[in-house]
């Protein structure tokens, strides 16, 4: 149900307000350090990111995914309209299940990427990074459906790390001990109607928590309490960057340029210039970019994504990619040093023919030492698996650590 | 794709039969569908009283020589009742304007009004003209592609071929409105009403609005007799097409409506019709307009997001109406010899008029004293109507597709206006009247399937016309799915009797435009 009202709000003074979790964030929030993430204050690191990184890898953190965007797709024709929109195969997620995909424009360059939510026979919740209600409308004429955003309706909470599963238990929530990864289900919860879905941004054992506003501190505050002997810490955006990098997720903003944002076309990527070739299907019927993609599909595409495993241990930020030749052939996206890996890591954008798996580049780093920048000049590989990608991901029931 | 298979047109309108008789003869089975019980679509000539027959388009003047020659049409039976007519400017006082292209009689012209006259005739001829050239082609489209930059530079070169100072003129004036460039030739209203009106004829635009100067030569962009009345109406015209695609192989079949195209978004493969009935058809080619052929009856899912935009957003609001009066005899005109009555008359006695007559439409209102092109075609053909009765034919603007009201209760008092203004001229028509019809654009809709009851299907102005119409990226004929054409006004180079989109429209068929 929801309750929260939005007349205190005055977007003219304002571009962010408190998350329904801002209370418990603030308790938490010893460096009373805030940003902005879309219409809410977020947390970058509540005390110290590596002390969160380690609390997702070796325990469990949470981190406020309330300023995520979400949209609600419901109707007779919500599951066409869908398949029309993303360029995967909408009808493979049956209710009760979450699918990762992406959407383009008729170019078939990349809008954004998401998670798809399948509540109900023709009830669907589409999370991205970026706001797409004009789009989505944009896209929902001719369809008997009915497309809305939900951003404030829904508090969401990521709870990740290996002993995620063992704090929900705690929690008491019989049964979650089933969900398997992409699973989705819903609980009782003080009252009210708590999802529960077994997804997250870390590539490790972990959920999603999702309540309306008005039970957003219930849920803290109970999670905490159900997590205390299991290591439970307030987790910020840092963290969570870290954390997706190692497991090889992509961002929009970061890690490609959401078309419409683009000036410049040759800057935008389609699906397979991100690897994500796997969730284009052209087998279902018309998507919109499917004519587009399909002639990228047998014309080849000019840039590949690619993972990089690079020498030393300076993270490769911003890095030039260097081909055999010497010549300029991309740059990093992302990068860290991880210390789940233990090496230095990257997300990198590459002109194909470059990126075959396995293939030697180098990369240029700049890094200072007290406040002096020093250059070196470092072998990368390109490599096939994620940085991270432990068996209890997947595992179920998970393992109670 | 084949090439070779059958091919299904819907709508029986005159570039849906050209269409048909193109593709019939070169070889290919053609079945066309059409709702009325007869063929010929706007072009139809109907009976609208008892014993009293007219046309909705009532001038033949943009017909493509080449169709009708390639055609054949006059050995179908096309014949003209009178040719060339002249236009008459009807003046309140009874001082009226004759228009030849070779001079101006009465009116009460000053001698700066002549003199322009034939610097006038001479740019728009050779402007429309140049208009005229790109008919016969699908547009080019906005690509590298070699063929594609080719045209585009065919087009311009043709432009610079004018000359510097009349390529400067064209230039000039292609996207401003018709009302400045009348005052810099003409003082005379008269004159200035005469060539606003035939800029905004069927057009959503008063002489003031953008781009008129182009609907202007878009409208002379005709070659050969000028206006003309057909024998037995403009029905003759779609009789004679349907003539010949019938002689050519192809198949009508009338009285059923086609109520969908059945799809899955990447080809086409057939219709359903409004008796249940399943047509397969890997080729289908709509003569029906572009948001009822791609948002009704293949349906914006099966477009990709964007194109059905495209479409949705295609401005098809029609602001014309359509009036046949059934007369006991010939009206008398005050001042004007009967024997000018077999000619083009006009009420639109001066800029300011047409302004005001189009001021209301733009809030949901018909105009009180509307702007009228008038013909009495059974003077020149008796056989529309009774021995020793005539019909008048006119073309009212403006009356707005949605009228605030609705037109229920607008339609009579809308009528009245019309007659209150056609007796300020013509005193003691309304006892001649035996019997009338008023076609506002939501009728036009409803009889014809036209969105919008818009006679050109869309409408026509710089945005949307030769690589922008119907839509940008679906302009050469060929639909985005595999196996749809369309062929009709909405499509390039736009509404009046033409028969160059049926044409084009069948070459994109046979191969002649690419993917």
């Amino acid at each position: 149900m929801r309750t929260v009202h939005f007349d205190h709000r005055n977007h003219a003074r304002d571009a962010a307000f408190p998350s329904p979790f801002h209370s418990r964030q603030a308790q938490h929030n010893r460096m009373k350090e805030w940003s902005r993430w879309s219409d809410y204050l977020s947390v970058p690191a509540y005390w110290c990111a590596d002390m969160e990184y380690f609390a997702g890898r070796n325990a469990c953190g949470v981190f406020d995914l309330t300023p995520m965007i979400k949209h609600r797709v419901s109707g007779p024709d919500a599951l066409p309209y869908l398949n029309r929109l993303v360029t995967r195969d909408v009808a493979k997620i049956k209710p009760g299940r979450v699918g990762y995909s992406v959407w383009c424009n008729e170019q078939g360059r990349v809008l954004d990427d998401g998670t798809i939510f399948h509540f109900d026979e023709g009830d669907y919740r589409i999370c991205s990074q970026e706001r797409q209600i004009d789009w989505f409308l944009t896209s929902a004429q001719g369809f008997d459906v009915d497309v809305r955003e939900e951003t404030h309706d829904v508090a969401g909470l990521a709870l990740q790390g290996p002993t995620s599963f063992a704090v929900l238990n705690a929690l008491g929530l019989a049964g979650v001990e089933t969900l398997t990864p992409f699973g989705l289900t819903t609980f009782d919860f003080a009252g009210a109607s708590l999802t529960v879905s077994r997804t997250g941004f870390t590539g490790d054992l972990g959920y999603e928590l999702w309540v309306d506003p008005d039970h957003a501190e219930t849920l803290w505050d109970r999670l905490f309490e159900a997590g205390e002997l299991h290591g439970i810490r307030a987790m910020g955006s840092q963290a969570l960057d870290l954390l997706r990098i190692e497991a090889g997720f992509i961002l929009a903003g970061i890690d490609f340029l959401p078309a419409w944002e683009a000036v410049r076309p040759s800057h935008t990527r389609s699906p397979f210039e991100l690897g994500l070739g796997w969730l284009v299907n052209f087998d279902k019927g018309l998507f919109t970019g499917r004519r587009a993609l399909l002639e990228e599909h047998e014309r080849g595409s000019r840039y590949r994504l690619v993972k990089l495993d690079i020498a030393g241990n300076k993270p490769a930020k911003d890095a030039y990619v260097f081909g055999g030749d010497g010549k300029v052939i991309g740059t990093v996206t992302s990068a860290m040093w991880s210390p789940s890996a233990k090496a230095s890591i990257a997300l990198a954008s590459v002109e194909t023919p470059h990126g075959e798996s396995g293939e030697e580049l180098d990369v240029e780093i700049y890094y200072q030492r007290e406040l002096k920048w020093h250059r070196v000049m470092a072998r990368a590989r390109v490599v096939d698996k994620a940085f991270w990608d432990p068996p209890r991901r997947r595992q179920t029931p998970p393992a109670k650590f | 794709m084949t090439n070779t298979g059958a091919v299904l047109i819907i709508g029986g309108g005159h570039n849906g039969l050209a269409c048909a008789a193109y593709l019939a003869r070169a070889g290919r089975p053609v079945t066309v569908i059409e709702a009325a019980e007869r063929v010929g679509g706007m072009a139809a000539t109907r009976e609208f009283v008892t014993g009293y027959r007219a046309s909705c388009a009532h001038l033949l003047y943009l017909l493509d020589e080449s169709v009708a020659g390639d055609l054949s049409l006059a050995s179908h039976g096309l014949r003209l009742a009178a040719t060339e007519l002249q236009t008459v400017a009807l003046d309140p006082g009874g001082e009226h304007l004759l228009m030849a292209p070779d001079g101006l009689e009465g009116g009460g012209l000053g001698d700066r009004d002549r003199a322009a006259w034939p610097e006038y005739q001479r740019r728009m001829s050779k402007f429309a003209a140049y208009l005229g050239t790109l008919r016969s082609q699908a547009p080019p489209r906005i690509t590298n592609r070699r063929e594609d930059l080719l045209a585009l530079g065919a087009l311009a070169w043709r432009l610079r071929r004018m000359g510097r100072d009349d390529m400067r003129e064209f230039l000039r004036i292609a996207g401003i409105n018709i009302h400045d460039l009348l005052n810099e030739y003409f003082d005379s209203s008269l004159l200035k009403g005469a060539l606003g009106f035939d800029a905004v004829l069927g057009a959503f635009a008063g002489p003031r609005s953008n781009n008129t100067v182009f609907t202007a030569l878009h409208r002379r962009s005709g070659a050969g007799n000028g206006y003309s009345v057909v024998e037995g109406g403009m029905g003759a015209v779609t009789d004679a097409l349907a003539a010949a695609a019938t002689a050519a192989g192809a198949t009508i079949r009338t009285g059923v409506r086609v109520q969908r195209i059945e799809s899955d978004g990447l080809t086409v493969s057939g219709v359903e019709l409004d008796d249940g009935e399943r047509l397969a058809a890997s080729t289908i080619v709509s003569n029906a307009d572009p948001k009822t052929t791609m948002l009704k009856l293949l349906g914006a899912r099966h477009l990709e997001a964007e194109t059905a935009r495209r479409f949705h957003r295609l401005r098809t609001s029609g602001c014309t109406a359509k009036l046949h009066l059934a007369l006991d005899g010939l009206p008398e005109i005050s001042g004007l010899a009967a024997e000018h009555l077999d000619q083009r008359l006009l009420i639109a006695p001066g800029p300011g008029y047409l302004d005001r007559a189009f001021n209301p439409c733009k809030y949901g209102e018909f105009s009180r004293q509307p702007a009228m092109e008038i013909i009495l075609p059974s003077v020149v053909d008796p056989s529309l109507a009774p021995s020793g009765r005539h019909v008048l034919s006119a073309v009212v603007q403006y009356a707005p597709y949605r009228l605030e009201g609705g037109w229920e209760a607008g339609k009579p008092a809308f009528l009245e206006a019309i007659l209150d203004t056609l007796e300020g001229y013509a005193p003691g028509i309304r006892p001649l009247i035996v019997g009338s019809e008023l076609l506002t654009p939501p009728d036009i809709e409803n009889l014809f399937g036209a969105t919008g009851g818009h006679w050109h299907h869309a409408e026509l102005s710089l945005d949307q016309f030769l690589m922008l119409r119907p839509a940008p990226r679906a302009a050469q004929y060929r639909m985005p799915v595999d196996g749809l054409y369309l062929c009709s006004a909405g499509c390039h180079p736009g509404g009046g009797v033409m028969g160059s989109a049926g044409r084009n429209a069948a070459r994109a068929v046979l191969g002649g435009a690419k993917k």
